[in-house]
């Protein structure tokens, strides 16, 4: 909402400086976006009178004028416009002038004539037909005697444009619409400042006749209109608003167009009411109605385009509809030139109503936006009546007596109980009862003897004492209630036992060098596609969001990789040269039995490529993971049908056969489907499933108190013999004094027969209660080979 | 012999002092005191000596022996030293040298900022709750005191998931607060991060999927006052003690009083600048106190219990605490962005 300051001050009297203004009403609920001065851009701008125009002696589309600026001798300034003439009083931009569309203009010869200035055009002054319908287009602005009137020559130009004014921007919140008008905002100013503000009562003369011989009106959706109020004006002429009313226009932002409209736009700025003028020749039967759109109804509004209406509130005479209510009239019944007979009309629409419409329509008006906030009942009435009275102001035809006001329903005035002291120990502060009533009052409530407070029939939002403990507080200051800490039982405060969990699985791979990424958890069947999920795989049954921003963000993900894949490609793109990262992401799984749709789970993505990603750093992260979870008994299963890896570098890992993730080298199709270049690797894992494997608290192990003796072996066998499968021979031969076998070396190639492999272990034993000798080492290592030669045909080396 | 043993005396004394090295140290030690040594070879002239002559020779060659031995452990201690002092100083480094990294990965910055906002509220004794991000539209809108009708429902803003609007992204994280009373009787003290999604397109300030932390306070007495005091601490905590806040009046429909809270610019104090947009303070949070309505609908009486609530918009915190221009870059995950915090 902008606010000219001059269109303020018809209201009430503020003499605070703008940034005082601005402070004062940001911090007691009208927040100020900004000041703008509208004569900022100007300087040295002034009115001055052509004494004589004449050709230019050395160039014929040149005129030297002589300029009355009243200085004690005329200037000359040199002008190419052709629309002057001796007596026509122009803005002159003098030497040194600054000019709004940013022109700074300085004094020259022109073909030998010397020009002390510049005449300026609307164009120049940023200004255009609408704000000056009489000037001609291409030339210099010649002012109306109307338009300099009180204005001498050489005044400064400002004033006589109206940039003598401040504009206030106002972010004003939806419970607010009462403040979207210069009243509402003076009523706000003169509370905040402690000043009176005066509303007049419109006072219309009236020309005779009598309204009901024009028209009548009933409402047939009463659940949908309150109020409908109506008045007409006959012998209408249509001309340009006075520049008055042009400039305070202007100043809020619309853009003036004749009288008529003119009135109907400076009243919804003044008075919060959006109203109506159409033309009374349109109206069929001479009886307006209120009424619900037929289905399939269509009306060609105001922008000329033709609207199908589906259950819309219109506004129609006995035949169709001659406007969309609350959104935007029927082009039927624009004021016209030829226009004689208009009706204002201002009512009280259903905001719900008013918004549906207006967003099926695509239509979004100043109008709608106020009406679907909600609006007075009882300002439809003064809205007309000050229409009218500015007809008669600027003279613009003839008000016929009798005004048509259609009640559907009363709102009665909502009284509640001025409660104080509850109040009070809301805030935290204390306040008099009577100090509360006295701010209420300022804004427009009553508090009786009884202490009953009324609440004013603008103040839409005020129910209950709630409500009013805000009015209170936002008068006392929010600033001055103090600040106190929380008294009150003491409560423990701190992460649960599953958010600790969580940091520390981020702490320990940060520490193993992945980076934390967040990626958004919408995602589209293309993801599942690049990820080369088949059609039927189950992951492809997601959530769908009905109205999606698009195709690839209507799903909400079953699975976290393709994010991940998008990121890994998006650094390679960006030539990163290599990137370990990770994500702790929900994903959300489709549960029929679910509250909300779906089991929100967290799932732990890692991605890696370059500078020594390869399988096994990666499997190395995720053991040290398990490891630091307490997480013991993994059993990793090769996978080849998973069409995200590569078919012989993927690991599934599992306890006690619940599935914890798979992790492996990324499936080069895969890799080409993200555009990723070269050898990559990611992993995904539930970490719900990882938190339900912990292990419990590690208790102290006492230290060996005897050393440990080592062998290492190396034994051949078929190469398709897992290291998984050759350690759990060895751990199950029996040796109990085997406190650990570390695989250390595989080997291929000469002189290993093809289709087999060498493999090394180092294997260590210890005993509790001695040194082992070497025999015993000896004769548990036999005990191992012999197991692994009988049960997997692996023979020492 | 005498003679012989103070010469031997005389030439290996100054042998051993000239030694230059350990290894010719350790050469003369053989050449003197080894068992095929000097001292040695006179000693088995013994023999032939008198039996009063004996044990004086003996007394002689034992001191010498032990004078020598002496001499050389001085010397060698000695010429160690200047050893380890050559051999210091061959070590030298050039200490300007990077050192050699292990890669340690960045926690993201949005969850670092989070990070350190829980820390504060933690210490204030609140505790974490979380809850759905797919939610029922009751818990997001309806409980929380939105009228039907309100434009924060319409299908252009909030996504849905089914026809009849029952089913919702979260809007907010609000929606926990909900969860929370619903579950848990006064005294209340969580704060509720997590993601939300709103209709937006991206673009620099917006997104659909962004980050809030909410915070509510329910119990006997609790003020706006309280509010001001627990919103001061966050502050101060968060951009030094002194910051001034201010509060202004707003609307939420689940708060009355609502308010939203400024600080005084961090870059400029309140001075002005192109950070603050020349007004010396930054919009940081909304707030207020638990909208009566709010309370009733999870099954609290607002005629015994008050309380207050606050919503940060986290991305933005993070924005402004690292000076960061564009939202996009939080979701954008490039590693040369990621690597700086």
């Amino acid at each position: 909402m902008k606010l000219s300051k001059k269109w303020l001050a018809d209201f009430t009297n503020i003499t605070a400086d703008d940034k005082e203004y601005a402070d004062r009403l940001t911090i007691t609920g009208s927040k100020v976006e900004g000041t703008a001065d509208l004569g900022a851009d100007v300087k040295n701008v002034v009115l001055g009178k052509m004494i004589s125009v004449e050709r230019h002696p050395d160039a014929d589309s040149l005129w030297v004028c002589t300029v009355d600026i009243g200085a004690a001798d005329p200037t000359v300034i040199v002008t190419g416009a052709d629309n002057l003439k001796a007596g026509d009083v122009c803005p002159v931009a003098l030497h040194k002038s600054k000019l709004p569309c940013g022109k700074e203009i300085k004094k020259g010869k022109i073909r030998g004539v010397e020009s002390n200035g510049m005449l300026c055009s609307l164009d120049e002054l940023c200004l255009d037909l609408h704000d000056y319908p009489h000037a001609a287009e291409d030339g210099i602005l010649v002012f109306t005697a109307d338009e300099i009137k009180g204005f001498q020559l050489g005044d400064d130009i400002r004033p006589v444009f109206g940039m003598d004014d401040k504009v206030v921007e106002f972010e004003i919140t939806s419970n607010r619409p009462d403040c979207l008008s210069v009243i509402g905002l003076a009523r706000e100013s003169a509370a905040s400042f402690d000043v009176p503000m005066t509303v007049k009562e419109s006072v219309v003369q009236g020309s005779g006749g009598d309204i009901l011989d024009y028209l009548d009106a009933e409402i047939w959706d009463e659940d949908l209109c309150r109020r409908f109020t109506a008045r007409v004006v006959k012998n209408v002429k249509i001309a340009p608003s006075p520049v008055w009313m042009r400039q305070r226009l202007r100043a809020a932002g619309v853009r003036p167009i004749n009288n008529i409209v003119d009135i109907t736009n400076y009243v919804m700025l003044e008075y919060g009411q959006p109203m109506h003028a159409f033309d009374h020749a349109c109206l069929q039967g001479g009886q307006i109605i209120v009424r619900r759109s037929g289905s399939g109804e269509i009306i060609r509004t105001l922008d000329g385009v033709d609207r199908e209406l589906d259950d819309a509130l219109v506004i129609a005479d006995e035949e169709k509809a001659v406007g969309i209510a609350g959104v935007m009239g029927g082009a039927r019944s624009e004021i016209t030139d030829s226009t004689t007979t208009v009706v204002f009309e201002s009512a009280n629409f259903n905001g719900v109503s008013i918004r549906k419409t207006a967003a099926r329509l695509g239509m979004r008006t100043d109008a709608s936006g106020r009406f679907e906030k909600g609006l007075d009942p009882m300002s439809t009435l003064p809205a007309v009546q000050r229409a009218c009275e500015l007809v008669e102001l600027l003279g613009a035809g003839e008000v016929v007596d009798g005004i048509v006001d259609v009640i559907a329903s009363d709102r009665l005035p909502v009284s509640l109980p001025l409660e104080a002291d509850k109040i009070n120990a809301l805030l935290g502060t204390k306040i008099s009862r009577d100090n509360m009533a006295a701010i209420l009052e300022k804004v427009g409530f009553t508090v009786d003897n009884s202490n009953l407070v009324t609440v004013p029939s603008w103040r839409l939002d005020v129910h209950q004492w709630a409500d009013l403990a805000e009015e209170v507080a936002r008068f006392y200051g929010y600033n001055v209630i103090p600040a106190t800490m929380m008294r009150g039982a003491a409560v423990q405060g701190g992460f649960n036992p599953r958010q600790k969990l969580e940091r520390q699985v981020g702490v320990l791979l940060r520490n193993l060098g992945y980076n934390e990424i967040l990626t958004y958890t919408f995602t589209g069947q293309v993801a599942y596609d690049k990820v080369r999920l088949s059609a039927d795989a189950p992951e492809r049954n997601s959530l769908t969001i009905l109205n999606p921003l698009g195709e690839d963000t209507s799903r909400m993900r079953t699975i976290a990789m393709p994010a991940m894949l998008e990121t890994l490609a998006r650094n390679a793109s960006y030539r990163n040269e290599s990137a370990r990262l990770y994500e702790l992401g929900r994903v959300y799984l489709p549960n029929a039995e679910s509250e909300t749709l779906c089991d929100e789970r967290l799932h732990l993505t890692l991605g890696a490529y370059g500078n020594g990603a390869d399988f096994f750093a990666l499997k190395g992260a995720v053991e040290a993971l398990l490891e630091d979870l307490r997480i013991t008994g993994v059993i990793w299963t090769a996978k080849s049908d998973d069409p995200i890896y590569h078919p012989g570098r993927c690991a599934e890992l599992a306890v006690d056969d619940q599935v914890l993730g798979r992790l492996g080298q990324v499936h080069p199709l895969t890799c080409k489907n993200f555009g990723l270049e070269g050898e990559v690797f990611a992993a995904e894992l539930d970490l719900e499933e990882l938190f339900a494997a912990m292990g419990p608290e590690r208790t102290y192990v006492p230290l060996p108190r005897f050393p440990a003796v080592t062998r290492d072996i190396a034994v051949v066998c078929d190469e398709h013999v897992t290291a998984q499968e050759l350690q759990a021979v060895i751990a199950g031969a029996g040796v109990k004094k085997l406190v650990e076998s570390r695989l250390f070396d595989v080997y291929t190639g000469t002189p290993i027969p093809a289709g087999k492999k060498s493999m090394a272990f180092a294997l260590q034993y210890r005993a509790e209660d001695r040194t082992l000798t070497d025999e015993d080492a000896d004769g548990a290592t036999a005990k191992i080979l012999t197991a692994l030669e009988t049960k997997l045909g692996a023979v020492i080396r | 012999m005498k003679e012989q043993l103070t010469a031997l005396k005389h030439e290996a004394l100054a042998a051993i002092a000239g030694a230059e090295d350990l290894q010719s140290l350790e050469a003369l030690r053989v050449r003197f005191l080894g068992k095929k040594g000097e001292l040695t070879a006179i000693l088995k002239q013994m023999g032939g000596l008198s039996a009063e002559e004996r044990p004086v020779i003996g007394q002689m060659a034992n001191a010498l022996s032990e004078k020598l031995t002496g001499a050389i452990a001085a010397r060698r201690e000695a010429l160690e030293a200047v050893a380890l002092d050559a051999q210091l100083v061959r070590e030298k480094l050039d200490i300007t040298i990077p050192g050699t990294r292990e890669a340690v990965g960045k926690q993201h910055v949005m969850r670092k900022t989070l990070d350190e906002a829980l820390d504060i509220f933690i210490g204030l004794g609140f505790s974490i709750a979380e809850g759905p991000e797919v939610e029922l539209a009751v818990n997001v809108f309806d409980k929380l005191n939105t009228p039907d009708a309100h434009p924060s429902r319409d299908w252009s803003d909030t996504f849905y998931f089914d026809r009849d609007s029952e089913y919702v992204l979260r809007t907010q994280t609000s929606p926990v607060q909900v969860r929370v009373m619903e579950n848990q009787k006064p005294p209340i003290r969580v704060v509720s991060p997590g993601r939300v999604y709103r209709k937006d397109e991206v673009d620099a300030t917006h997104s659909p999927m962004f980050h809030q932390i909410e915070g509510l306070v329910v119990d006997k007495g609790i003020t706006m006052a309280d509010l001001k005091g627990t919103l001061n601490a966050l502050v101060e905590q968060l951009y030094g003690v002194g910051t001034a806040t201010r509060f202004r009046p707003h609307h939420f429909p689940f708060t009355e009083p609502s308010c939203e809270v400024d600080c005084q610019c961090f870059k400029c104090r309140g001075k002005g600048c192109p950070m603050c947009k020349g007004e010396g303070w930054i919009e940081l949070l909304g707030a207020g106190m638990v909208h009566p309505n709010v309370l009733r609908n999870c099954g609290i009486d607002p005629e015994v219990y008050t309380g207050f609530a606050f919503g940060i918009g986290l991305d933005r915190m993070t924005m402004m605490r690292y000076n960061i221009s564009d939202l996009r870059l939080i979701f954008e995950n490039d590693l040369r962005f990621l690597r700086q915090f």
